[in-house]
């Protein structure tokens, strides 16, 4: 079970986390035309990276605020954890 | 029957307490501290089962974890437990046990002739012989390997016993309590960490209990006592025997199962039978030992032979002589300790070493207690069927290559060692790559890989003196990491017999002319020769080898199996272990029952069960209740004799013709507060939200970003920057969790909050013409007029004294309001309804009554918006905004979404009018058509309408709305139905919505 700082309330375990997928997909703007690519892209398209990922996670048996969480998703290694408008370095 | 094996005055049981048990319905003696196996070897009892695939007789091989063979089902307080190791198991008054996998008796046992068939069972028998013709699988395979499949029978009973989860966070966990265990827990404790020390035995202490050695002037027995009183007085450390730490998880979380109360004939009041811990450690220490290995000859599964160490280990500390003949094979100096024993214990043994000439002091020792001993020397095969009755000696040349004269000795037991292999499980869970030691034939681990390090002999150090030196710095280092306290305790001086290299022999080549079953894994009767059928069937990755021939895949999990299996893998293929690696370790180490994995999250534990402020008040006038999420909800207030369709009728039929009122508490409510609120809502849901004045409340439908409609409901502008969301019960948690993604991921902009507030309204709908005399009546002094109070509005008034908001909306389709107060007056609220609606005929309906309203109405809920219809399917395109964006919005003209030929809601009615369609059927054009029938749509709701009394359904088809007039069937394969129906529209009863405006 992983064990992941949430930056609102510190270590908390895995079980109080939703995971959130890819925390870099970009919802395109509201009332700008998108292309039926550019919309799947966004809708269904989602690389499985091998290594580090950028991750949402949203606390929903804790503080309920989504946060971004950097892990290695094939050793889990958790590198940083982010809130969600914090600048990810 | 006498304990004729059992010695006087030596081990550790209670002699003073006998205790009486059965095996195999025949009753036995042992003593308190005895396992069901030293107690069964004390009476002479070698034959306790039988093998998986040849049925071959078993005995015992081990005396702990590692035991492939006496595995026995469990009969406890009138609970059943299979696979059950008669080498843990501690005996107790009233035990009862018997043998699997034979029939009809360990004895003569039906399936032995599988032995005897064995040409027809080699490597892979299951690939190659259950694959065809494929009609057999059902009705001959599949219940023939069922039959054959398992240890013993799980019980199909209700578990009556209770079991507990426990977390635990701790600086320090320490798994086994032999020497290295328990020096680097007393270091640590010593220097301020806190410490949880895990022993899966009854009994503390590892190989000390059995190895004759001195540590600080006490013997290893003394010593182990000492350091565990010590550790149990002080504040800072657990220490827990009859604990298996089974598994190492990500982020140092690992899981150890305690066995409070098996030993126990009853588990004791308040206490659960075993516990789970779920340990977050800092820093783990892996002092798991090591296991040792078998040599590898003709017949080696025979009943008798076993584990020198377990021969050791039986005597020690259970008393227990497994055999006054003693035959020791050996390839180290290990087998010598277990041969001094049986001396010290006056039975003569023979040591056959394998070694030519090796010298030091454990030999020496026992060369001058007079033991015969015979250098270069084997057993090729063992002879006797259920038991050892002799062995087929010979020696062995240099090379190891070839066998000389063959002789034959007498013997009742043979006890085998071919050096120790760490018990690296736990590092290798961790995710450590281990690494091989070539000097102790087994691998290590590496590098850790997380908090973890391995010390004693689980990581191949097998001299007390340097793992008592290492375990005490370990201990220290790690703690001072975490306390950095600094204080260190002195190390104790070891006084050990000193031993010499073992010989890399490992497996003793078959005598010309014979084809011995030469076993490596002993619960899977996986041979020498399946190993090598596989490897000439081209099988090369030590993965497949073992998932093809079952090599360390049985219970077991190849504790005392793999290595040797390696070993001969590398041989054949002409590579050195390491090339050709180990397989994977998995948890758990051990076996865990299954009801310690629950715990308590059994029936009604398994989730939370929710009930609304007005839940006894429904108990009381007979609410029969039905699951709704976690929610529990009246279905319907039986009366009398009533069913439920008779009441849900009565309940719905009262609501069209006077009043009727149902607890909507459970409905999904958020508050929705900020400057943007209303463009938030704008984005949200399909329809315009930006001039919703104060005071109104509107429906609305909201999508996911696919386009599928995700949730429905009304919300209300409360005041300027307030309003008040509905969710359906279901969608509730999801509705909140999208709407703070989109807050705070992906509109931060935006300056909304949202917070559940389920729980903090009580709600009650009151539905019917009678409905706005009621109004008048509960609240006299406000203008309920279909002008001050007009659909869709809403009202915050005084009921009796308590505040209450009044929404004036509907779900039945009938003029009707919703009332909420805050949940602690909910029930008054209730009653006052109650009370004041008796003149007016009011009763109350529950979620039967109220789908029948709605799907009159032709109003969709969940049963239509299942996660695959957008709103156009649902009839909901009215609502669907054309001139603004919102979530979702772009997939809805995507080309699946836009064809004309999608399926659409529409009504069904049973041409006959009395037949009701059952919920699921299929719409279709012609019943008798060729199948698969070509499918229209389904059926999603049935109701009977109370409006005009005669069964009505919805139901999405294709191009609906142009079907409608036309007569179709309904068919349901599975209740074995077709009814001709006609379409109709879905808005059955008052299709203008003239009473929700009246």
């Amino acid at each position: 079970m992983l064990y992941i700082n949430c930056p609102h309330c510190g270590l908390r375990s895995q079980n109080e986390f939703a995971y959130g997928g890819d925390a870099t997909i970009k919802r395109p703007e509201l009332n700008k035309e998108v292309s039926d690519q550019e919309w799947d892209n966004f809708v269904y398209l989602r690389k499985s990276p091998r290594g580090k990922h950028l991750e949402l996670w949203h606390h929903i048996s804790g503080c309920r605020q989504w946060i971004k969480v950097e892990r290695d998703t094939s050793t889990h290694e958790i590198f940083k954890t982010y809130k969600a408008n914090e600048a990810i370095k | 029957m006498s304990q004729d094996f059992r010695l006087d005055n030596v081990g550790m049981v209670n002699r003073e307490k006998k205790i009486s048990f059965k095996f195999n319905g025949k009753k036995y003696f042992g003593f308190e501290g005895d396992t069901i196996a030293s107690a069964l070897i004390a009476n002479g009892v070698h034959l306790v089962g039988r093998s998986f695939k040849y049925h071959r007789p078993r005995g015992f091989f081990g005396v702990g974890v590692d035991e492939p063979y006496a595995i026995l089902q469990l009969d406890r307080n009138n609970e059943r437990d299979p696979n059950i190791r008669a080498t843990e198991q501690e005996i107790f008054e009233g035990l009862e046990v018997k043998s699997v996998n034979c029939w009809p008796s360990v004895n003569f046992d039906i399936g032995a002739i599988n032995n005897f068939l064995k040409m027809f069972f080699p490597a892979g028998f299951y690939y190659k012989t259950f694959m065809w013709p494929p009609s057999f699988w059902y009705k001959i395979y599949e219940p023939f390997i069922r039959m054959a499949a398992g240890f013993g029978e799980a019980s199909i009973k209700h578990d009556k016993e209770r079991y507990e989860h426990k977390y635990e966070y701790c600086d320090l966990l320490i798994t086994g309590s032999g020497p290295s265990g328990l020096a680097s827990a007393y270091a640590a404790a010593k220097n301020g960490a806190r410490v949880i020390l895990a022993e899966d035995k009854p009994r503390f202490g590892g190989s000390l209990l059995t190895s004759d050695v001195n540590i600080g002037n006490q013997t290893g027995v003394e010593w182990t006592e000492k350091i565990i009183a010590e550790l149990k007085s002080m504040p800072n450390v657990t220490v827990k025997n009859r604990s298996q730490v089974f598994g190492y998880y990500d982020h140092n979380m690992l899981v150890m199962s305690e066995r409070i109360s098996d030993h126990l004939p009853k588990t004791q009041k308040y206490l659960p039978k075993q516990r789970l811990w779920y340990i977050r450690a800092n820093e783990v220490l892996i002092s798991s030992g090591s296991i040792e290995r078998p040599l590898v000859f003709g017949n080696n599964d025979t009943p008798g032979v076993m584990l020198s160490s377990a021969a050791k280990e039986y005597m020690k500390v259970y008393g227990v002589l497994v055999g006054k003949k003693p035959l020791i094979f050996t390839n180290n100096d290990s087998g010598y300790e277990t041969a001094i024993e049986f001396k010290k214990n006056g039975v003569n043994p023979i040591i056959l070493d394998t070694r030519s000439n090796p010298s030091s002091d454990i030999i020496t020792e026992a060369k001058n207690l007079n033991i015969e001993i015979k250098f270069s020397y084997v057993v090729v095969a063992a002879k006797g069927y259920k038991k050892v009755k002799s062995a087929d000696i010979s020696r062995i040349s240099e090379d190891k290559r070839e066998l000389f004269n063959i002789e034959n000795i007498e013997c009742d037991c043979i006890c085998v060692s071919g050096f120790w292999t760490p018990s690296i499980h736990l590092a290798s869970q961790s995710g450590n790559k281990s690494k091989f030691n070539e000097k102790i034939d087994a691998f290590v681990p590496d590098k850790s890989k997380q908090q973890e390090n391995t010390i004693g002999s689980a990581n191949g150090i097998f001299t007390l003196e340097k793992t008592i030196k290492d375990a005490f710095d370990k201990g220290f280092d790690v703690s001072n990491k975490i306390t950095k306290k600094n204080n260190k305790v002195s190390v104790p001086t070891v006084v050990e017999k000193k031993s010499t290299d073992h010989d890399k022999f490992w497996c003793v080549p078959l005598p010309k002319g014979k084809s011995y079953k030469r076993f490596l894994d002993f619960q899977n009767d996986v041979a020498v020769s399946d190993i090598e059928l596989a490897l000439r069937e081209g099988f090369r990755s030590i993965e497949h080898v073992k998932r093809y021939t079952t090599l360390g895949m049985a219970t077991d999990q190849g504790k005392t199996s793999n290595l040797n299996g390696l070993q001969l893998v590398s041989d054949i293929e002409n590579k050195v272990v390491p090339q050709v690696g180990h397989t994977t370790f998995r948890p758990p180490y051990t076996p865990v029952s299954i009801g310690a994995i629950v715990g308590r999250e059994v029936g009604k534990h398994s989730k939370p069960t929710r009930k609304s402020p007005m839940h006894s008040w429904h108990e009381k006038n007979n609410a029969i209740f039905v699951d709704a999420g976690v929610w529990l909800r009246p279905r319907y207030y039986k009366q009398g004799n009533e069913g439920l369709f008779e009441a849900s009728k009565r309940e719905a039929k009262n609501v069209r013709q006077n009043v009727g009122v149902c607890d909507v508490t459970t409905l999904g409510k958020i508050d929705v507060k900020g400057p943007d609120a209303a463009e938030f809502l704008n984005r949200v849901y399909t329809n315009a939200w930006l001039k919703l004045p104060v005071g109104k409340a509107r429906y609305g439908v909201m999508l996911r970003e696919d386009g599928i409609v995700m949730d429905d409901g009304t919300t209300t502008r409360i005041s300027e920057n307030h309003y008040h969301m509905t969710t359906t019960t279901a969608q509730a948690a999801n509705v909140l969790s999208h709407l703070e993604y989109y807050l705070q991921i992906v509109w931060p902009e935006l300056n909304v909050n949202v917070v559940s507030t389920t729980e903090q309204w009580a709600g009650a709908a009151i539905a019917g013409p009678n409905s706005r005399k009621l109004l008048m009546k509960l609240f006299p002094n406000l203008d309920v007029s279909n002008e001050g109070l007009p659909f869709m509005g809403y009202k915050e008034a005084d009921l009796f004294g308590i505040p209450a908001k009044i929404y004036r909306i509907s779900f039945s389709g009938e003029l009707a309001y919703e009332i909420n107060v805050e949940s602690d007056n909910g029930y008054f609220m209730w009653q006052k309804i109650m009370e004041v609606g008796q003149e007016f005929q009011i009763q109350p309906y529950g979620t039967e009554a109220l789908s029948t309203l709605r799907i009159e109405m032709g109003h969709v809920a969940g049963s239509e918006l299942d996660g695959r219809t957008i709103p156009y399917d649902a009839s909901l395109e009215g609502l669907v905004s054309k001139k603004k964006d919102f979530i979702g919005k772009r997939s809805l003209n995507r080309s699946a979404f836009t064809s004309t030929d999608r399926e659409k809601l529409v009504g069904v009615v049973p041409i006959d009018k009395t037949t009701s369609i059952p919920e699921g059927s299929y719409i279709v054009k012609d019943p008798k058509a060729k199948l698969p029938n070509p499918k229209l749509g389904h059926v999603s709701a049935s109701c009977w309408s109370v409006e005009y009394d005669n069964p009505f359904s919805l139901a999405i088809i294709k191009d609906g709305k142009n079907m409608i007039g036309q007569k179709l069937f309904a068919m349901s394969p599975l209740k074995n139905k077709t009814i001709p129906v006609e379409i109709v529209s879905s808005h059955y009863v008052d299709p203008e919505g003239k009473r929700v405006r009246s």
